[in-house]
């Protein structure tokens, strides 16, 4: 049984947030209206990719750049950082310390920064087997495809840093309450985009 | 039924309603790391001719897409519409225009190959 309507996606303060809870409404619909957008524009990049695939004009293909155990941690990094933010989320809905919302936040931001480290880590590899985005079309379009995931990652962890210091001046007002649910849904989405990219990408490409 | 309290409850009932949310978040978490440990292990380790292989790991990915949005994002179909039908509509916007990219591009390329070239 529902105790209330849920009123947008992502989790719902609920009515013992009183007001804040019918501010999100607005804020987080149109908040999923520009995801949406984003996903349209992640998938075009990603025909992009699988129309140039196979276009390595002799260059390195992903057979020899791709390296599987890697990805594997980075997607078991983004998975757990999911999940942080979730109790992240669940802390604030249910008012827990303030101490223990910053404390998931700051797991989320380590785990996402990780997983930014291991990426780099991929690129430095490729590159170093000539595996350089100039090479062919199939890693321009990887290096259209992949980076940008990473770029979100980042704007990601840059806006968390920034909302950790909001709690820190302010407080948890409606404004951190909304900002944390928007960044909620963010970072839930681009995990999804992320099982796009290791199916498309990385276990399509090494099949 | 009546669908909304505006006192929010007392507080056992919030208890409750988290307790049934964080073992939401558990279910996700386990089902996602399940859907995510299948197609990895199958690609590096059984001998699947390529084909069905892809068809397997599109099959996992979807279903886990799936479970995230169930689980993480919480679209359900007890909310409002619009939520629902806006992923809707933009899955058909994303399919369309992803389908119709590489169907004209495979098409441009098996028409544009050159008899004699690699």
């Amino acid at each position: 049984m529902s105790y209330e309507t849920i009123k947008h996606p992502g989790l719902n303060l609920g009515s013992a947030h009183g007001r804040d809870h019918d501010a999100a409404e607005g804020m987080v619909f149109g908040f999923w209206v520009f995801l949406m957008s984003d996903a349209i524009l992640f998938s075009m990049v990603f025909a992009t990719y699988v129309t140039s695939v196979g276009a390595t004009a002799g260059g390195p293909g992903p057979h020899e750049l791709y390296d599987i155990k890697s990805v594997f941690v980075e997607t078991l990094l983004l998975l757990a950082s999911s999940f942080t933010f979730g109790m992240a989320s669940l802390a604030l809905k249910y008012k827990h310390s303030t101490a223990r919302l910053i404390g998931w936040l700051a797991v989320t931001l380590v785990l996402g920064v990780s997983f930014l480290g291991f990426e780099l880590h991929d690129f430095a590899s490729m590159f170093s087997k000539g595996g350089v985005p100039s090479r062919s079309g199939f890693l321009s379009a990887f290096f259209d495809l992949v980076p940008l995931h990473g770029l979100h990652v980042t704007g990601g962890s840059i806006w968390l840093i920034c909302l950790v210091g909001q709690i820190a001046m302010y407080g948890v007002d409606t404004q951190v309450k909304l900002g944390i649910m928007r960044l909620a849904l963010f970072w839930h989405f681009l995990d999804i985009v992320w099982i796009a990219i290791f199916s498309v990408v990385y276990l399509a490409g090494l099949t | 039924m009546i669908e909304q309290t505006r006192d929010g409850g007392d507080a056992a009932t919030r208890k409750l309603e988290e307790r049934k949310e964080f073992h939401s978040y558990v279910w996700g978490i386990a089902l996602a790391l399940v859907l995510t440990l299948m197609p990895f292990a199958l690609v590096h380790w059984a001998a699947i001719p390529r084909f069905p292989l892809l068809i397997v790991i599109g099959a996992f990915a979807l279903v886990q897409m799936l479970v995230h949005f169930r689980f993480f994002l919480h679209i359900g179909f007890k909310q409002k519409r619009e939520d629902l039908q806006l992923i809707l509509f933009s899955t058909l916007l994303l399919t369309i225009m992803v389908a119709g990219t590489i169907w004209i591009m495979a098409s441009l390329a098996l028409r544009m190959t050159m008899p004699g070239s690699p």
